[in-house]
């Protein structure tokens, strides 16, 4: 029996890696930067994480101190992802390399540390399966409210995720605030639709790039990190994270830059991508057809903006042009 | 009012354009790259199973050419990324940058698939092949030309459309292999018609890897020469320095990028045909491996050069192929070939930087005016 | 009111050399701005006025020689450092960004509360900028602007960030003669004021009329400076150019006037739905150089290329051709470029943007010959033996400086691109030959080129269709001038009789308030 109680927080169990995605994407979009490595970041994320997790389980036996086992993959992710974001930002910044390229180039690259550590792991701990399980991590980073199970289904749909779903809500509306009502905001947009404007009036148009890149990357490091520690139980398998990496960058189209949105956004994207698991009496061909579904709805409204020609929802002007004063 | 500012120093580099660098010498600073990159390499690979990157080297020498056999795999491995990234230079050429590649060649191996399956035996094996390649170049044409036709129409995103379109290829095969799976739960659909082998390439030798070789060089110089002296290859550069430029002269722009797309297509849908009925004999949906990707960037670094291309190419096989074999020597995994191929990747697009730009860096002392 | 004697330096240069690859943009020039004095830049399009006043705002970097300002060597390596001097530039390709509001515009890159409130900026703005009594909509998006309205908001963002010294770059290039005037106001007002003001300019009476001192550049060299009231045209156009020119185009008597092409109620939209071109009628006559005049953006590029077949055209308009041989008359509307082609009519056509739509800045010489040619010949390649010879041809004839015919177009002079681009579309002997801004950024040397080549095809009984932006020039090149305002006719005059001012008027006649005005009774008000 279908029931949308149920439905709901694992539509947003889904839709959570896609947000840090999303939001991290959108940030580097916003200052001209099309980074296409994003799916990259997101598995280099996931596995420093891991890695920090594993190293830490091994050395306490197994014993944990929560906020040691949260903070540990937690800074290590964040250091993964921030280096991958200096690697973005020094090769298509400071060396104006295309930004297609390098992206695709650091996504091969990131799944392939991704994978490689993965299976490095797999084989220091002689594990018998092809996956890697960090129970007690996972536990802390799943620890709901504990009053949650007593609220029915209120508690159910809003109140039974653990820290990192609402981390995901809050910085997206942090950057959206950011984007939309600061001083800081503005400038960034400047960057992204008209790097001379802003180099002119006076704005320091790498410094807002580096930090755009390298903060959207480390955002986006957290979506692989919540997907390992939370959604998957501290389980790591290689390429289980799959291709979410591409769908976070297909919200940014869906959501029109907009972080505020690809709350709503994400859980929809969650929500597709698990429908095929709700269709009455779908077999198992027809529910690879239902995985179509969040693609396909992305083709449908990046074909629906390019025809209404909207001004305010067209991609950021400069959007993967390099910057050099000088040109003539 | 009055602020008194700050009395800055001359900044410690400065960067100015140039294009005074000759050929020779641009060889010379991708080349210095790779050496840089393979010396990066050497140092995770030393890092990470402690031996001499010297052997390492050696060894990878020898898992890419060591036999007749490695060498001919090698070889085959090359054709498949050339192929597909030559399928994809007209579209860059056209700055139309097709991401769509992994699907369009997913596309044309499952066109030859389902006719290999339904149509195996009821017709001979020589009339099969070629029904084959016609529907894998047409299924590719038409997963490109989709948004090329809305690129053309409405300036829709195709960075993003043709991306998206790999995922709606890869869900509709894994339909289809289920439906075909052998045996059924497997998940795997199988080699297809092992038995009389019907629609299979014929053999040269042990297997048909020449012939795929062959095909492979025959496309490669017909793209040279239709880049570089057809009248189409012309419309296509002028369209890809300026759209407006191409409409003055009369170019019809939205018909030339769905004429290219299809040819960029169909291309690919030729690599799904060559995988499908020449060297796998089957059907996954990991079949075009990210060669879809790593075809863009062997496009991009070789600056649309066809010949170029094929060294690009040779490169990031030969140490996929080294890796692999370093892989199973020290018991790694697969994933350390795209490691090592990521950081010379990185080193290529970095060293475009100093072709391109002559950095200034200021001297210690005043310096003369 | 201080004497232009006892005032003090605000700036100088000592011999600042900027170099672009191989070609030196400004040599060792030395110059001097007083504070609270109109300073002109004067020199031709390529003299380096530009480049010179960027190395002021921190555009670019100076390769040599030393800048002071206040008496104090300064380094400026960025925009903010030439705010930092209370140096501030108006660029003459607006720096705005396009889906911002004029505010918005106004405080980028300005220090000042995190959050955004929009009453307190406003405020803030109004606060600066009420004293000079600019009336203008803070809120509207700058998409939604008129040119004149966004130079408006450069420059109350120069004086928002607190510029005493202000670098205006052909400020006047894409205004009318009334808002010419109200700009000049505004630019003595500020100078009262006690701001510094330097225009870079190459209109003598706009120097004439505007400034204190003239200074002069001449092929990235130092010409010198002078008192304006030491000055007259000739003098300055001496100064300019090196020698005494004769500034006259010789404009003969059309003879043989035929009726070419019929245009009737041509109409058609741009890509945001709004019309661009409105019930537009006239006739290209053969034999005489029609000019169009219009402040940018009147519909001058949507009728060239409607009649070029680059633009669709709404139900009822007509473009009527008129054969030569047997009078027939041929519709145009409905047809693209190479169904006119294949009619055998001959149209050539110098657009305004020349390496972005006539010309591939990436192809040599015979690479862009081929543009116009590459269909011709049998099979599927391209045949470049006639394209090589017409390239070393026109090379030859017009006096192309370039390194070979294969050299990259981008790589050559403003100048040598237009021959190139002029040069081919000569070659396809036409009968109507259309030409927007034909010498915009080009040497007075090579303009008197193009303004030859368009009588000699006068001469033949070609339709020369010029489209202008210099008053000056298009009343002493053409026949009859059609003038449009907002897409529409407002008037088609003969250049022989009218003047300038009646052609400034008919330029602005259906557009209302768009343009921001200006309170000039506030001005008169206020004393400082």
């Amino acid at each position: 029996m279908f029931s949308l109680v149920a439905f709901i927080p694992r539509a947003i169990l889904q839709g959570i890696p896609l947000l840090f995605g999303c939001v991290g994407e959108t940030l580097s979009e916003k200052a001209g930067s099309l980074n296409l490595g994003i799916p990259g970041v997101m598995y280099v994320g996931a596995m420093c994480g891991v890695i920090g997790g594993f190293l830490y389980e091994q050395s306490c036996g197994g014993q944990v101190v929560p906020f040691l086992a949260i903070m540990i993959p937690f800074l290590s992710c964040l250091a993964g992802a921030l280096l991958m974001g200096l690697l973005f930002s020094f090769l298509t910044v400071t060396l104006r390399a295309n930004q297609n390229v390098t992206g695709l180039a650091m996504t091969t690259f990131g799944v392939g540390f991704g994978n490689f550590f993965g299976g490095s792991l797999m084989k220091l701990t002689g594990s018998a399966v092809p996956s890697i399980a960090l129970s007690a991590t996972s536990q802390c980073f799943r620890k709901a409210l504990p009053f949650a199970d007593n609220l029915g289904w209120f508690g159910k749909v809003f109140l039974s995720y653990g820290f990192m779903t609402y981390l995901a809500v809050a910085i997206a509306v942090v950057c959206g605030f950011i984007l939309a009502k600061t001083r800081i905001g503005l400038q960034l947009r400047a960057v992204g639709e008209n790097p001379a404007t802003a180099d002119a009036a006076g704005i320091d148009v790498n410094k807002y790039k580096y930090f755009a890149i390298c903060i959207g990357c480390m955002i986006a490091g957290l979506g692989g990190l919540f997907y390992v520690m939370d959604y998957a139980n501290g389980v790591w398998s290689n390429d289980a994270f799959g291709d979410r990496g591409w769908l976070a960058i297909a919200l940014v189209i869906f959501t029109l830059w907009k972080p505020n949105v690809a709350i709503f956004g994400s859980i929809l994207f969650g929500g597709l991508f698990i429908l095929n698991l709700y269709i009455p009496g779908a077999g198992m061909a027809t529910k690879e057809l239902w995985k179509m579904l969040p693609y396909l709805v992305t083709i449908i409204v990046l074909v629906v903006t390019s025809m209404r020609r909207k001004r305010e929802h067209q991609p950021p002007e400069s959007l993967g042009l390099p910057y050099f004063r000088e040109d003539r | 009012m009055d602020k008194t500012p700050k009395i800055k120093k001359e900044p410690l580099i400065k960067l100015s354009k140039r294009e005074d660098l000759d050929r020779k010498h641009r060889y010379m600073y991708r080349a210095l790259a790779i050496v840089a990159a393979l010396i990066v390499d050497g140092i995770i690979i030393t890092a990470i199973v402690h031996m001499n990157p010297l052997d390492i080297y050696g060894t990878m020498w020898m898992g890419a050419f060591g036999t007749s056999r490695k060498v001919m795999v090698t070889f085959k491995e090359l054709a498949i990324l050339l192929v597909i990234s030559i399928a994809l230079t007209p579209a860059f050429k056209m700055k139309f940058w097709n991401l769509g590649g992994e699907g369009q060649v997913l596309v044309g191996a499952w066109a030859t698939a389902a006719c290999m399956l339904y149509l195996g035996g009821k017709l001979p094996t020589g009339i099969l092949i070629i029904v084959m390649f016609f529907a894998a170049l047409a299924a590719g044409a038409i997963w490109a030309m989709i948004p090329a036709i809305f690129k053309a129409k409405w300036g829709t995103n195709e960075t993003l459309f043709t991306l998206m379109m790999n995922y709606v290829a890869i869900q509709m095969v894994s339909y289809f292999i289920i439906k075909w799976e052998v045996p059924k739960g497997s998940g795997h659909v199988g080699i297809i018609n092992q038995s009389g082998q019907e629609g299979w390439l014929p053999y040269i030798g042990t297997n048909s890897y020449p012939l795929v070789i062959g095909f492979v060089l025959i496309v490669t110089i017909v793209m040279h020469i239709y880049l570089n002296y057809s009248k189409h290859g012309y419309e296509i550069s002028v369209v890809g320095e300026s759209q407006r430029t191409a409409s003055y002269v009369g170019i019809k722009v939205d018909r030339v990028i769905v004429r290219t797309l299809i040819l960029s297509g169909a291309l690919c849908g030729f690599a799904g045909w060559m995988m499908v009925s020449g060297t796998d004999h089957t059907i996954t949906t990991s079949l075009a491996g990210g060669n879809g990707f790593t075809g863009i960037m062997v496009s991009w670094l070789a600056q649309f050069n066809v010949l170029v291309m094929s060294l690009c190419a040779l490169l990031i096989v030969v140490l996929g192929q080294g890796a692999s074999e370093i892989a199973t020597t020290f018991g790694l995994n697969e994933a350390f070939g795209d490691i090592l191929t990521g950081v010379i990747l990185f080193f290529i697009i970095g060293v475009e930087f100093f072709i391109n730009y002559k950095v200034h860096i200021r001297k210690s002392g005043k310096e003369e005016a | 009111m201080s004497t232009l004697e006892d005032r003090e330096v605000a700036v100088s240069l000592r011999n600042v050399t900027k170099t672009f690859g191989s070609v030196t943009a400004n040599n060792n020039i030395s110059l001097d701005i007083y504070h609270g004095e109109i300073l002109s830049l004067l020199g031709e399009n390529g003299s380096g006025k530009t480049t010179l006043m960027n190395m002021l705002a921190g555009i670019y970097a100076p390769d040599g020689g030393q800048i002071f300002v206040n008496g104090e060597e300064a380094v400026i390596t960025s925009p903010q450092d030439a705010f930092d001097y209370q140096i501030g530039m108006i660029h003459q390709h607006f720096k705005l960004v396009d889906v911002f509001s004029a505010a918005e515009n106004i405080i980028l890159g300005m220090p000042g509360k995190a959050k955004l409130d929009k009453k307190e900026v406003l405020a803030d703005i109004h606060k600066e900028i009420d004293k000079y009594g600019f009336e203008i909509d803070l809120n509207k998006k700058i998409y939604e602007m008129s040119v004149s309205e966004k130079q408006t908001v450069e420059i109350i963002k120069v004086l928002y960030r607190g510029a005493r010294i202000l670098i205006l770059d052909e400020p006047t290039a894409v205004l009318t003669p009334q808002e010419t005037e109200k700009l000049f106001f505004i630019l003595r007002t500020m100078k009262e004021r006690g701001r510094t003001i330097v225009i870079i300019t190459h209109k003598l009476q706009e120097v004439l009329e505007l400034s204190d001192r003239v200074a002069v550049l001449r092929k990235g060299e130092y010409a010198g400076v002078v008192n304006t009231k030491d000055a007259t045209e000739s003098s300055l156009t001496e100064m300019m150019v090196g020698k005494k020119v004769e500034l006259n185009i010789g404009r003969t008597e059309p003879h043989d006037v035929k009726d070419l092409v019929h245009i009737e109620h041509l109409t058609c939209l741009n890509k945001y739905g709004r019309k661009a071109l409105d019930d537009v009628s006239f006739t290209i006559r053969g034999g005489e150089i029609l000019g169009i005049a219009g402040i940018a953006g009147a519909g001058q590029k949507e009728l060239l290329e409607s009649i070029a077949g680059l633009q669709k055209a709404e139900e009822g308009s007509s473009i009527l051709y008129r054969a030569i041989d047997n009078n027939d008359e041929i519709q145009l509307i409905g047809k693209d470029v190479n169904d006119i082609k294949n009619l055998g009519i001959s149209l050539a056509f110098v657009p305004e943007d020349r390496l972005g739509m006539g010309l591939v800045g990436n192809m040599g010489m015979v690479g862009n010959m081929l543009l116009r040619s590459y269909n011709e010949g049998r099979g599927i390649f391209t045949h470049d033996t006639a394209p090589t010879e017409l390239a070393e041809e026109i090379m030859e004839k017009l006096e192309v400086v370039a390194p070979s015919v294969h050299t990259p177009v981008r790589k050559l002079s403003g100048g040598n691109v237009q021959k190139v681009l002029v040069g081919r579309e000569i070659s396809l002997a036409p009968r109507v030959l259309m030409t927007a801004y034909a010498v915009r950024g080009l040497d007075i040397n090579t303009s008197y080129t193009i303004y030859n080549i368009m009588s000699e095809e006068k001469e033949k009984g070609v339709g020369v269709v010029y489209v202008g932006e210099d008053l000056d020039v298009l009343l002493e090149l053409c026949d009859r001038i059609l003038v449009l305002c907002e897409g529409k006719v407002s008037g088609i005059v003969d250049a022989r009789t009218t003047t300038k001012e009646q052609v400034g008027l008919l330029m602005t006649k259906y557009s209302g308030d768009h343009i921001a005005k200006i309170h000039l009774d506030t001005l008169m008000k206020e004393d400082d």
